[in-house]
């Protein structure tokens, strides 16, 4: 047995329903729709699917959705949890059972109502607080309820250190929207969205604006992992995983890390990026693209910093040479992202990863040989370089 | 009972159909007029000369009278009409549809809970406005003081005759159904001003809040290497001692960050609502609301001190104001 997952899968198939903001169905019926069209894509039928994974806050039992696809046999299931930190953990669980055998086929998925049914923007409940109920007693009191609200106070921070302005966060919502604007199955498709749209538009939790917070959505989104060997025979041209990891840093909360020495970067991700340059033996020069996880625009500049695309607060700087565009050093979500395809927990931006390998994304970059894609931000985390087929 | 859960899922059904619906548009009856500000300003005790001295207003950064910004949503109030009135049924508009979609079902209450202005820019002397109205959402079912209930945001949205949009309301209604009068209710319930979230306590840190009720603000301190820690935990991660006793913090501190939390509005918080980050003299943080200055006066590093306070609904929380 191999003793990293390097080079040991593939994403072969990737599915997806519309993003809309009211599906009009269950969330089942969505992942359903999303697991298929991605079997479909690899070329594969149902009953090759023989392992299964999701985020622990998704809805939907693997067993549930294999019984509504025609899925058989399964040899592996797993979750993972923290929110959208989950997002390439999912990608570790399929990799490392595909790399063992415990399944050959793995399809991963997400799927939600999360704008016409429960939103995450409306913050925690009682009710969905669980096992975590402690950790939240100090913060329910005192109203640091939303993501939005856990975001702004490390952002706020991170300002101050470094000089970045509202008018650099914007940077990122405007160059996202122009990828979006491209793009038949964003939410934003042929909506430009303006500087001063973005400077003018309401603060939600400062120094937080509309603009710099994602969508909130309804969608599922699916891909099929499988071994090299079985990836050669099927149709699309592979996205092979070179490298990917999980990772949670020291003293990590779920969201709300507050307590660190320094607030103004995320040891967890800087960890991601250790391992996946590690395990791939490439670096930062060597990714031509990235999916990097923007539930809100400042996110963005800490994970430049964090993959050693630019210095310790020099994400600004990066953002306003203008290097996340198609024509930039690193075109960066190029999909729209969450911030203007849609949210769909990190998952659509998998599927926009392979499509930059295959290179059939909306905007595509001439070069291709390698992409990032990374989960979400403040929570444990994960992420992973595609590259392709020797 | 199964029929009541049928009957909940039929609603919902509907309601989903509301989420994002246009709920009506209502032109302004009259252009923005100086005979309505002079009325308004009578009512508001509101003596500002840029609401109607022409002169003055003329002499003022407006360059001219100016409508009082809070007017805005009355310019397009639709005429009231007697409801014994015939054209009290053509006053209807998609709203009202949705109000009689929650009375069929059982949700007869109905209480205004939420009114959020937002000002693009002040209105001039003919402006004419024209409201139109959205559902923007409707929560889930939810347990309220004064019963299962949904909450309703209708925004306004208010556009001049250029089509440009000079600011909007989000009005957010309660539909519920009565509790019955018969059902025991604690002191609690029967008010019906919705309160904080309290803290969920358990073994770890309930000994935390007990300190906040006597009034003191406690840090834990491993009683075997000495180290502060908060939030609390179980063992210490130096030596992964269980020893800790709690120790009183002084309560001065500086701001480390801080947001100013202005959406969602939850209710029983006051909005804009100061969250800070508090880094204590003793070394610890804690996050808790910030009072006593303006939201634009609060910066990174200001020196606070904490006090303890009775919020709404009788419990206690630590605030911090600045340090005089
Ligand atoms: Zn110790």
């Amino acid at each position: 047995m191999s003793t990293t997952l390097k080079d040991e899968a593939a994403i072969v198939g990737i599915g997806q329903t519309e993003f809309s903001k009211n599906s009009g169905r269950s969330e089942l019926q969505l992942a359903s729709e999303a697991v298929a069209a991605a079997i479909e894509d690899a070329g594969l039928r149902p009953a090759d699917i023989d392992g299964m994974t999701t985020f622990s806050m998704d809805a939907n039992q693997e067993i549930e959705v294999a019984r509504a696809v025609g899925i058989g046999n399964l040899t592996y299931f797993g979750r993972v949890e923290y929110g959208g930190g989950a997002a390439i953990g999912v990608m570790l669980q399929a990799a490392m059972a595909v790399a063992t055998g415990v399944a050959d086929t793995v399809v991963v998925y997400r799927a939600f109502n999360e704008r016409s049914g429960r939103r995450y923007s409306t913050g925690i409940a009682e009710g969905i607080v669980t096992a975590d109920l402690i950790h939240w007693s100090w913060y329910l009191p005192f109203g640091l309820l939303t993501p939005a609200s856990w975001v702004a106070m490390f952002t706020q921070r991170y300002m101050h250190e470094y000089g970045c302005k509202s008018r650099d966060l914007a940077e990122v919502a405007v160059t996202t929207r122009q990828h979006a604007v491209n793009n038949p199955n964003a939410w934003f498709y042929e909506r430009p969205l303006t500087v001063e749209d973005h400077q003018s538009s309401r603060m939600i939790c400062e120094p937080l604006r509309l603009f710099d917070c994602c969508q909130e959505s309804d969608g599922g989104a699916a891909c099929v992992v499988t071994s090299i060997e079985r990836a050669r025979d099927l149709p699309h041209r592979p996205a092979v995983i070179r490298g990917v990891a999980q990772a949670a840093g020291a003293d990590q909360e779920n969201m709300t890390s507050f307590y660190r020495p320094s607030i103004s970067h995320r040891p967890e991700m800087d960890l991601v990026a250790k391992q996946v340059y590690a395990m791939s033996g490439l670096g930062p020069d060597d990714i031509d693209a990235a999916i990097l996880y923007d539930a809100f625009t400042p996110i963005v500049l800490w994970q430049l910093e964090s993959f050693g695309f630019c210095a310790r607060g020099e994400g600004k700087d990066f953002v306003m040479d203008g290097n996340l565009g198609v024509g930039g050093r690193l075109p960066t979500n190029t999909n729209g992202g969450q911030l203007s395809e849609a949210y769909i927990h990190g998952m659509n931006g998998i599927s926009e990863g392979v499509r930059l390998i295959r290179g059939d994304s909306c905007n595509q970059p001439e070069k291709n040989d390698h992409v990032l894609v990374t989960g979400g931000v403040g929570v444990p985390t994960s992420g992973m370089i595609l590259g392709q087929l020797d | 009972m199964a029929t009541d859960a049928k009957r909940k899922a039929e609603l919902e059904e509907k309601l989903r159909d509301w989420v994002g619906a246009d709920a009506g548009s209502c032109p302004a009856p009259d252009v923005v007029n100086g005979q309505m500000i002079r009325h308004w300003c009578a009512v508001m005790g509101d003596s500002n000369p840029v609401y109607q001295d022409a002169e003055a207003a003329k002499n003022s950064i407006h360059g001219g009278i100016v409508a009082p910004p809070a007017m805005m949503n009355a310019w397009t109030m639709p005429p009231f009409v007697p409801p014994w009135d015939d054209l009290a049924a053509e006053a209807t508009d998609g709203e009202q549809e949705l109000h009689q979609l929650f009375e069929q079902y059982g949700y007869t209450g109905v209480v205004g809970t939420d009114h959020d202005m937002e000002i693009r820019r002040y209105l001039r002397l003919g402006d004419e406005i024209t409201a139109s109205k959205v559902v923007e959402a409707i929560s889930e079912e939810k347990p309220t003081p004064l019963g299962l209930g949904y909450f309703i945001d209708v925004r306004w949205i208010f556009r001049d005759q250029n089509d440009e949009e000079v600011g909007s309301l989000l009005f957010r209604t309660m539909r519920y159904q009565p509790a019955q009068e018969a059902m025991p209710v604690s002191s609690a319930a029967v008010s019906s001003v919705p309160t904080r979230l309290p803290p969920p306590k358990g073994h770890d840190n309930a000994w935390w809040w007990e300190g906040i009720d006597r009034g003191e603000l406690l840090i834990q301190k491993c009683s075997a290497c000495g180290v502060l820690r908060h939030p609390p935990r179980p063992m210490c991660g130096e030596c992964q001692s269980l020893d800790w006793e709690p120790e009183a913090s002084a309560g001065s501190g500086t701001v480390y960050s801080f947001t100013v939390l202005h959406h969602p509005q939850v209710p029983g918080y006051e909005y804009p609502l100061v969250v800070g980050l508090i880094e204590l003299d003793e070394g610890t943080r804690i996050v808790a609301n910030v009072v006593g200055c303006e939201p634009g006066e609060l910066q990174i590093g200001l020196v606070v001190e904490a006090h303890i306070e009775k919020v709404e609904g009788g419990m206690k929380l630590p605030f911090f104001r600045p340090a005089r």
